[in-house]
């Protein structure tokens, strides 16, 4: 039979060693993962929106997992406060940590004060997925939306995280564009801290 | 013309791209995560994720042999010692064993040291049971059976 036994336990999990976070798998291996969550909540769901959805919560709680383990190892268990730092760490330690280079811009939205953006011209977990046409304006992209989420909900900033593609002049592959909205207490504390 | 002599797992792994584990790691939690929402009986979820294994499984073994240019195994134990040295080398970036042959040939365990899968992981209680890893015998299976090797 193949089968799996189970592996010798340490008596506490938390007690095991806290790696430096070097190792690393093939990226296949991760592209065949990801694309077996998609076609898994496919499976589960009957619109889009459900979808994105439940992609969006499988990435929160990455999120939430990553900023914890973050915040331990490399900044000494300091947390942010204000909402430049956590912008700024997500757009640069986070994506570093999970994609390998720091996401490719960070905008503030001219049109709302609560809007933020992070773009990325090809996100990892898009470059192997094609979208039929009858699946519209879904995006994958919904899971580092989520996880997104799950980083700034866990640092305390709330926000409504959604992801979107934006079509590029004279590229073939449209961007992803993560827009992040603070919620309204955000910015109340933002403003009474900021002076 | 001879065939390219077989790369070394190492060598394969560092040709490829990668990725940071700790996002696989987080992934794969997230699935079991899901799972287990989703359909609550230990058992239902082993089969999914087997079955989720198994998908991966037979497409995976294309990729592994384009890239790993591995002659045709002669028997059951060359193909065993090939999954754990080269296959989870290449792609999990782990190196397995081979232990535990019975008398036959015909039964081995594959040992995993160091599993990316596991890390940070704890079971609780009401989840014993639960095959966590059931994916990788799903991922055996299904690059196995694409190369005529049936097995239970």
């Amino acid at each position: 039979m193949i089968g799996v036994g189970k592996m010798k336990q340490y008596s506490n999990v938390l007690d095991k060693p806290l790696n430096k976070g070097k190792q690393e798998v093939s990226l296949s291996a991760f592209a065949f993962l990801f694309s077996e969550l998609v076609q898994y909540n496919q499976t589960q769901v009957d619109n889009i929106a459900e979808l994105e959805r439940r992609l969006e919560d499988a990435g929160y709680a990455v999120g939430a997992r990553v900023l914890e383990l973050l915040c331990h190892r490399e900044k000494g268990n300091r947390k942010e406060t204000r909402l430049l730092g956590i912008l700024s760490f997500v757009h640069s330690t986070v994506w570093k940590v999970l994609f390998g280079k720091v996401a490719d811009s960070l905008e503030k939205g001219t049109e709302h004060e609560d809007e933020y953006m992070i773009s990325e011209k090809e996100l990892l977990v898009n470059r192997f997925i094609s979208i039929p046409k009858d699946m519209g304006t879904f995006n994958c992209g919904a899971f580092v939306a989520g996880i997104v989420r799950g980083v700034l909900d866990s640092a305390g900033f709330p926000a409504v995280v959604t992801a979107h593609f934006v079509p590029m002049e004279g590229q073939q592959r449209p961007r992803t564009t993560i827009l992040i909205k603070f919620a309204e207490e955000v910015l109340r504390r933002e403003a009474r801290l900021g002076g | 013309m001879p065939a390219a002599a077989p790369r070394s797992g190492d060598a394969i792994f560092a040709s490829v791209e990668h990725v940071n584990a700790e996002l696989f790691t987080l992934t794969y939690g997230a699935i079991v995560r899901q799972l287990l929402t989703d359909l609550e009986e230990v058992d239902e979820v082993n089969k999914q994720l087997d079955q989720m294994g198994y998908n991966i499984g037979i497409r995976l073994i294309d990729e592994f042999l384009a890239k790993a240019n591995v002659s045709r195994c002669v028997d059951f134990k060359e193909t065993a010692e090939t999954i754990a040295k080269v296959g989870f080398k290449m792609f999990l970036g782990v190196t397995a064993s081979v232990t535990n042959w019975d008398a036959d040939g015909t039964c081995c365990s594959i040992v995993l040291e160091d599993n990316p899968l596991v890390d940070f992981v704890e079971l609780p209680d009401t989840c014993q049971g639960l095959y966590y890893c059931n994916v990788l015998s799903g991922v055996i299976r299904g690059a196995l059976e694409m190369v005529s090797v049936h097995e239970d």
